[in-house]
């Protein structure tokens, strides 16, 4: 019995201001199941990042939540109040790490006092005993693959990779069981890159999380840790599957180019076969086309791409959720 | 027999911070290797290695503390700067911090004139030429202001602007990590393009600086593995890549995210 943590229902949000109105998401559907890991991919500006600032249900302030909803745990993000998920979702429930959020460590605060500093702003108040506090979060940060001393230390003194396990030690603090981790790797070398991602398989096997979300725009690395994977293309998603049908077999004629473009290493010898670019650049999100968002660059388009945008159709040999009209027939 | 055109003898750089208790940085340690005319070289290592001050020190906008580097059989910096730049012209990271907002696109072209109009008599054709070569229109590009057009595009025209020079080298520095990966394999081809050279030009020898293992392995022909501003391991892309040597390079090339295989995470 599978059980949803994240159900998202036609979620839309808008950047609104002087510069005219961005559908940065516009109508995305998803449920993300207990115990996934969910790679959420697609090139830059097609709204990853604006998607997972609307799971959290706080967005910035630019970003308008225009219609739709996400439900965390069968509990509506929208429908509550703002103190409420900052009080009781985020980090007790749901756990979010920002891009490059480890440049937010305080340069002039010693990763402690930062702690206490965070602990403060969650809890309300300041712990009352300190050190034993203090003990608790440098066992978890054991967990991590952190030494105690990194607490005395100042963000100056520590590498990227560290830094990125100390503000995913913070977000984790309280057990979240729902984790959704933003580029979290892309700064990094491929060294690091790798610990990264061992640490949180690590996470996830002894229970500190259960679900993860992982927005990167990296394939290679989404396959290392993934088992399901949407790809997103202009504020919407084109393909949901497993992680193991993106990569081998691929529906949408997007994920399809995609996948042709990407330069990966190849352990087994030289990458033979040539890598193709998608010609054309995104559609500008000020005013999206009214069809398929994806028909001005793809190579199998049909007269009626230009002006419906495709519903999802399951294709039949793969029973993979396709937003493209090449399926429909498939899919009756 | 390929011809060599750039060797690089015991260069070292060492950056020296702090006045009285001075504190020594070494970027680029011993570091010997050759370029031969027609080929990519690939330049792979991770963050701090020293991949970039080689760069620089090729492109002379640092001077060696130690070491050799000779272009064509003379020391490069005995060579007069002009006559330098318009055999060797570098490609950078951020295509959009390179353009000046203000201007137009042509403006940044058209400088390019000021300094050498080596067998250029119509200008107009010269930028058609190299522009189509990077598989640009004239017409998307030239009138246009940089914010107009796509990092990938303007990336392209960095290109062309350093092939207005007719250069016999280039020296990309991470060309690709700022492009979104759609555009960035139409980089790639044409960095082969490129090496291949056309009927009417000769092939351009490129020295390709990536931290991504899978470009170097797709573009390039020998590959240089650094670490820590030392070359630990140099030779042919494929040999390397299947069978490494050092450690290091092994090391490497099991961390390197591959969508061919899957770690085995505990």
């Amino acid at each position: 019995m599978t059980e949803e943590v994240i159900k998202i229902e036609d979620l839309k949000g808008y950047y609104r201001g002087s510069f005219g109105i961005v559908h940065a998401v516009d109508g995305v559907s998803l449920s993300v199941n207990k115990g996934d890991i969910m790679g959420i991919a697609g090139e830059s500006g097609c709204g990853k990042t604006t998607l997972a600032e609307l799971i959290t249900g706080r967005p910035i302030k630019l970003l308008q939540h225009e219609g739709g909803q996400v439900y965390v745990n069968d509990l509506s993000m929208y429908g509550v109040d703002e103190e409420v998920i900052r009080k009781e979702i985020l980090c007790k429930v749901m756990g979010y790490v920002p891009q490059a959020s480890q440049n937010s460590l305080n340069p002039v605060k010693k990763i402690r006092n930062f702690i206490l500093d965070a602990m403060r702003e969650r809890v309300g108040t300041k712990p009352k005993n300190k050190e034993k506090v203090l003990n608790q979060v440098a066992e978890h940060f054991k967990k991590l693959g952190l030494e105690k001393s990194v607490m005395d230390k100042y963000p100056h003194e520590l590498s990227g990779g560290m830094k990125q396990r100390v503000v995913i030690g913070i977000s984790t603090l309280w057990n979240p069981l729902i984790l959704i981790l933003d580029e979290p790797t892309s700064a990094l070398d491929v060294t690091t890159q790798q610990l990264l991602i061992e640490t949180f398989t690590h996470l996830k096997k002894i229970g500190i999380v259960e679900t993860i979300l992982f927005i990167s725009h990296d394939i290679p690395v989404l396959a290392q840790i993934c088992n399901t994977c949407v790809i997103m293309y202009a504020g919407r998603i084109v393909e949901k599957a497993s992680m193991d049908d993106i990569i081998n077999n691929p529906q949408h004629p997007y994920t399809k180019m995609l996948m042709c473009s990407i330069a990966c290493f190849n352990p087994d010898g030289s990458a033979e076969t040539k890598l193709e670019g998608i010609p054309g650049i995104p559609p500008d999100l000020k005013s999206p086309p009214k069809g398929c968002r994806f028909y001005p660059r793809c190579s199998s388009r049909l007269e009626k791409c230009k002006e419906n945008y495709p519903p999802f159709f399951i294709s039949r040999t793969e029973s993979i959720p396709v937003a493209c009209w090449l399926y429909e027939e498939v899919g009756d | 027999m390929k011809k060599e055109i750039l060797k690089i003898q015991n260069l070292t750089k060492t950056y020296t911070s702090g006045l009285i208790r001075a504190k020594e940085t070494i970027a680029v340690k011993n570091a010997s290797f050759k370029l031969y005319s027609g080929e990519i070289l690939s330049l792979v290592g991770e963050s701090g290695s020293g991949k970039t001050t080689i760069a620089n020190l090729i492109l002379r906008f640092i001077q060696p503390t130690e070491g050799e580097i000779f272009y064509e059989g003379k020391e490069i910096h005995d060579i007069p700067t002009k006559d330098y730049y318009l055999n060797v012209q570098g490609i950078f990271q951020d295509p959009y911090s390179s353009f000046n907002y203000f201007y137009r696109i042509d403006h940044m072209l058209n400088q390019v004139f000021r300094y050498s109009l080596k067998g250029i008599t119509n200008k107009r054709k010269a930028l058609e030429s190299a522009l189509s070569i990077v598989g640009l229109n004239t017409d998307d590009i030239l009138g246009r202001f940089p914010h107009q057009i796509s990092g990938g595009q303007l990336q392209r025209v960095l290109i062309a602007r350093a092939l207005l020079f007719k250069p016999k080298l280039i020296i990309a520095d991470e060309p690709t990590s700022m492009i979104d990966s759609s555009s960035r394999a139409d980089i790639l081809n044409l960095f082969k393009e490129l090496k291949e050279g056309t009927t009417n030009t000769e092939g351009i020898s490129i020295i390709f600086i990536s931290h991504d293992i899978g470009q170097a392995q797709y573009i390039s022909e020998r590959v240089l593995i650094m670490k820590e501003g030392s070359i630990v391991e140099q030779g042919l892309t494929e040999e390397v890549f299947l069978n490494p040597d050092h450690p290091y390079t092994k090391n490497l090339l099991a961390c390197c995210p591959s969508i061919y295989r899957k770690w085995e995470l505990d």
